[in-house]
């Protein structure tokens, strides 16, 4: 084990680039080329020291890792923090996108280039430590500080009804957490404490587990997001700049699934259970709601935003199907779906500063002017679809098997979904991409800038790396959801009798 | 046989306000117009003794006066945040006084006045003591409400403050003078140990008794005062009302329910669960249509009051202890706040919409840096100090079982939630109107303290935390 605190370091270091940008002074043009460099060096050192996390790593160990806990709010809450499988692919996840984010705003972005800056390192620091934090109250200041960047990055760099959806997003986020922060408040006058691995092996009483359930459901269901709390979403995919987009889709939409497989799961296996049905039934609306709403958007993003929230659904089927598939699969969709969709909003973004505009309509027969366009794209297309040997596949493949234990029929329905998904997804690639080349501003389109290279091509890298070889994330999650699977499993038998004595 | 003079030492810091407030009466009244700045640099220097003496005094409980004061860790946790109030804002109105040529040295000597009357009232140990507090305190507020004699808005708000304010004093005498009717004693204790059953009287009393605090804390439905005075008095003397005035009649809302009716809890409790619901409610939803921005923290006062009172209804020592930590961040809250609103002037002129907010972020990045923290803050979104404010409050209560409380409390906090992001939209997401006349040094110092305060709290909130544990286990 290392002796310096890693995570700490990892989840503050982007405040410290953050600070840097704040306190250098100079005139506009090279404060915003001072902003964008530091930006992209803080992210990529974070990403790197991140990366020291995983050979210090033991995948089959027990409980948490890289552990650091100091006094903080006296007997309330103290500041704890560590990673264990489940956690550590998204610390990753959110390092490794978050150099992207920067590159994709490099040009795209012109005014107040310095605040949009400090708004995304922040917001970065947010996230990591919604991650990383191992005490309810710490959580949830991450988890609910992450707001306000991202309210200022909607509205202040965001589309046209940009004002609108920052509003709606904020509100909608608070409205589902200040449910939850009652919930911790009353787990920690039941329990005494915040500290999440204790919480997690503390059993709480039946009738409680119900309302904590729901408080936590709240929350997670908005952020996730699960129909029908789900409209916030599209309005703020839409009027948010691409980086905005892609941290939203590949990082925030993950904390709701997180939420599920770190709290809900283990502190609340009874009402899980007892749940378990009503997320099927929302989580099978998802996907085939949504999924045929996608298939008559006019707008790019919002096809791709109502996309993810078909595939939240996935996820959110996985996690509640409870067993080892199950939640397997939920992991590795998330992730998969963190690349995959920041990776697509990153597609739309190319061909938005080329064109100004995300009507699909305006676009067609990219092809010719744009093959490397076209070719990437595809990829993370069929990855969006599910194709075999694309990562999307592993993901779907797995939450579907595990559904098909629980219940065939949600299977069935989820199924019927990747049918719908295959639908929308190659008809917006057919109408953007192929078709004749016929407008006018569509013949001067350039093919992908070398800067532009470089942010796709990891991304296909890894989208058909791990399509093909699941193994190290899989490896890397098994024995954290086993612990949860067998926390889960063994309320099951205590559930049934409780229902039968409830009816 | 008690002394009638007791160790005064116990009451030094009163003694020094009583004294210095003549003196800078005299040192006005014979140095004539020209020795306004003179009185308020005294005075100024004359709050912040007696906050250090107040910092000095051991942390004992010591009474004085046959039980009449009581000088106690909460009287002293109050005390110093009362005088912090009343030592920023009359900071804050040096350069206000200066520009708008309303140069007065009477203002200063109210304001030692009212803190005199605010530390009697923190530590009134009985009735009697109560009511000369809050009646100190409530004249001198008065006169500072009209102190623009020529302005039609600041002396209709002093009426108007006066008349209501004359009322809720009568009601909380007419209460206190049924509690002394049923009970046979003025003093807090000697009513406990008296009133273990609710008899009808003494609900009546203390139904008016509460009526009257509520009135001094602006808390629904009582609260109709506040838009108007808040509005119509000169800004400066709003920062006043909002801070100091605000925190003693929360402290003297808790001690009076805390110490003397212990034992009918049950009764209290319902009435300020309902007048802490109202508030926070009614805060949320009535400042969502303001553009003046005076009248928008006036709501917004009042939601907070409201929630600080979640505490109160909560009834145990960690909810005093929310009490304690809401008021104290709150109070540097506001104080910022106030500092922005002092420094909304155009070509000399006071401007007093949200909108003229608008593009304030491209014009005074760091202010508005500092403003946006501080609306996040008031509306509890964490990191920030405002959310561990509400979060002290609403873990007592969830601890007390007041879960519809709870629950409306945190759903208002998202209503009001609207309104903060509002401004935070003006300053960032509109384009710029005109910038503001340069801002003076001590507001930009008060500004500074209070954002980072807001912003960097939670880094290390132990201090804070512990002295108000500490104050509200001394009331139990």
């Amino acid at each position: 084990m290392t002796d310096w605190p890693i995570l700490s370091v990892v989840t503050f270091l982007p405040l410290v680039g953050a600070l840097f940008i704040l306190v250098v002074r100079g005139d506009d043009e090279v404060s915003a080329r001072n902003a964008r460099w530091v930006a992209l060096w803080t992210t990529l050192v974070t990403f790197l020291v991140s990366l020291l996390l995983l050979p210090g790593f033991d995948a089959s160990a027990p409980g948490f890792q890289f552990v650091e806990k100091k006094a903080w709010l006296g007997d309330l809450a103290s500041y704890h923090m560590g990673v264990d499988g489940i956690s550590l692919p998204f610390v990753i996840l959110t390092t490794f996108l978050m150099p992207f984010c920067i590159l994709a705003s490099w040009e795209s972005v012109h005014k107040r280039v310095k605040e949009y800056m400090i708004a995304f390192l922040v917001l970065e620091t947010m996230m990591l430590g919604t991650f990383t934090a191992l005490d309810l109250v710490l959580f949830y200041f991450f988890f609910e500080g992450g707001l306000i960047p991202m309210f200022l990055i909607i509205g202040v760099w965001g589309g046209p009804r940009r004002i609108y959806a920052a509003f709606k997003f904020f509100l909608y986020t608070l409205a589902g957490s200040v449910l939850m922060m009652l919930a911790i408040m009353a787990m920690y006058w039941k329990a005494g404490t915040t500290d999440v691995p204790t919480l997690m092996q503390f059993g709480f009483p039946s009738g409680m587990q119900f309302w904590l359930w729901l408080a936590f459901f709240a929350s997670f269901a908005v952020k996730m997001p699960m129909w029908p709390v789900h409209t916030w979403l599209p309005d703020a995919h839409v009027e948010a700049p691409t980086a905005g987009s892609v941290i939203l889709a590949g990082v925030l939409l993950k904390m709701g699934g997180y939420g599920f497989l770190r709290f809900s799961l283990p502190m609340f296996p009874e009402a899980s259970h007892y749940f378990a049905p009503l997320v099927f039934t929302l989580s099978v609306v998802a996907i085939i709601y949504t999924s045929l709403v996608a298939l008559v958007q006019e707008d790019i993003k919002k096809l791709i935003a109502y996309s993810s929230i078909a595939h939240m659904g996935f996820v959110t089927m996985g996690i509640f199907a409870m067993n080892e598939q199950g939640l397997q699969g939920a992991m590795f969709l998330m992730i998969s779906h963190g690349f995959v969709s920041a990776a697509l909003f990153l597609c739309v973004g190319v061909i938005y500063d080329r064109l100004h505009t995300r009507e699909i309509a305006a676009y067609g027969g990219l092809v010719k002017r744009m093959p490397l366009y076209a070719t990437v794209l595809m990829v993370f297309t069929m990855a969006n679809v599910g194709l075999p040997g694309t990562s999307g596949f592993i993901g779907e493949f797995l939450t579907m098997l595990a559904a098909f234990e629980r219940n065939t029929w949600v299977a069935f329905f989820a199924a019927t979904g990747v049918i719908l998904s295959a639908a929308y997804a190659l008809w917006l690639y057919w109408r953007v991409v192929f078709g004749p080349l016929e407008k006018e501003k569509l013949k001067s389109m350039m093919d992908l800038s070398p800067r532009e290279i470089v942010i796709m091509v990891p991304l296909v890298i890894l989208t058909i790396l791990f399509g093909v070889w699941p193994a190290p994330i899989l490896n890397m999650t098994s024995h954290a959801v086993n612990a949860v699977v067998a926390r889960t499993d063994s309320v099951a038998g205590a559930v049934k009798t409780a229902l039968l004595l409830s009816f | 046989m008690s002394q009638l003079l007791p160790p005064l030492g116990a009451v030094l810091p009163e003694l020094v306000l009583a004294v210095s407030a003549i003196v800078l009466i005299l040192i006005g009244a014979f140095r004539g117009e020209g020795s306004a700045n003179l009185v308020t640099g005294l005075a100024i220097a004359v709050l912040a003794a007696a906050g250090v003496l107040v910092l000095l005094q051991p942390g004992t409980e010591v009474s004085a006066f046959n039980g009449s004061l009581v000088i106690d860790p909460f009287g002293r946790f109050m005390k110093v945040l009362v005088s912090i109030g009343a030592l920023v804002s009359l900071i804050m109105s040096v350069d206000w006084q200066a520009r708008e040529k309303q140069a007065k040295f009477e203002y200063a000597v109210l304001v030692v006045i009212a803190t005199l009357g605010m530390f009697m009232l923190v530590s009134a140990g009985d009735l009697i003591a109560l009511y000369l507090g809050l009646e100190l305190m409530s004249l001198s507020l008065y006169v500072v409400a009209a102190i623009n004699r020529d302005s039609v808005r600041s002396t209709e708000a002093g009426l108007k403050y006066f008349v209501l304010g004359a009322l809720s004093s009568g009601m909380l005498l007419y209460g206190a003078s049924l509690i002394y009717g049923f009970t046979g004693s003025v003093n807090f204790l000697q009513i406990a140990a008296v009133a273990k059953e609710p008899s009808i009287g003494l609900i009546f009393g203390l139904v008016f008794l509460v009526a009257g605090l509520c009135f001094k804390v602006s808390a629904v439905p009582f609260h109709m005062w506040t838009p108007d005075v808040y509005e119509g008095a000169p800004t400066p003397v709003t920062a006043f009302f909002a801070s100091a005035p605000k925190v003693a009649g929360m402290a003297i809302f808790v001690r009076v329910l805390i110490e003397a009716f212990p034992h009918v809890s049950h009764q209290w409790q319902q009435i300020v669960a309902f007048v802490s619901l109202a508030s926070m409610v009614l805060g949320a939803f009535a400042a969502i249509g303001q553009r003046n921005i005076k009248r928008l923290l006036a709501y917004s006062s009042i939601g907070h009051m409201g929630f600080a009172l979640v505490g109160l209804a909560a009834g145990t020592a960690e909810g005093v202890r929310g009490v304690l930590v809401y008021m104290a961040i709150y109070l540097m809250m506001t104080l910022g706040t106030f500092a922005c609103v002092l420094t909304m002037r155009r070509k000399g002129q006071a401007v007093e919409t949200v909108d003229d907010l608008a593009g304030l972020a491209r014009r005074n990045p760091l202010m508005a840096l500092m403003l946006g923290a501080l609306m996040f803050s008031l509306a509890g979104i964490p990191p920030l100090a405002g959310f561990l404010a509400k979060y002290y409050v609403f873990v007592a209560a969830i601890q007390a079982g007041l879960y519809g409380l709870s629950v409306v409390g945190v759903l208002a906090s998202v209503v009001g939630a609207f309104y903060y992001l509002r401004i935070v939209k003006i300053m960032y997401f509109d384009e710029p109107v005109d910038a503001f006349d340069p801002m003076p040094t001590e507001l930009k110092a008060v500004l500074a303290v209070s954002g980072l305060f807001t912003i960097f709290y939670f880094v290390y909130p132990a201090p804070l935390i512990e002295a108000a544990s500490a104050a509200a286990r001394s009331l139990f």
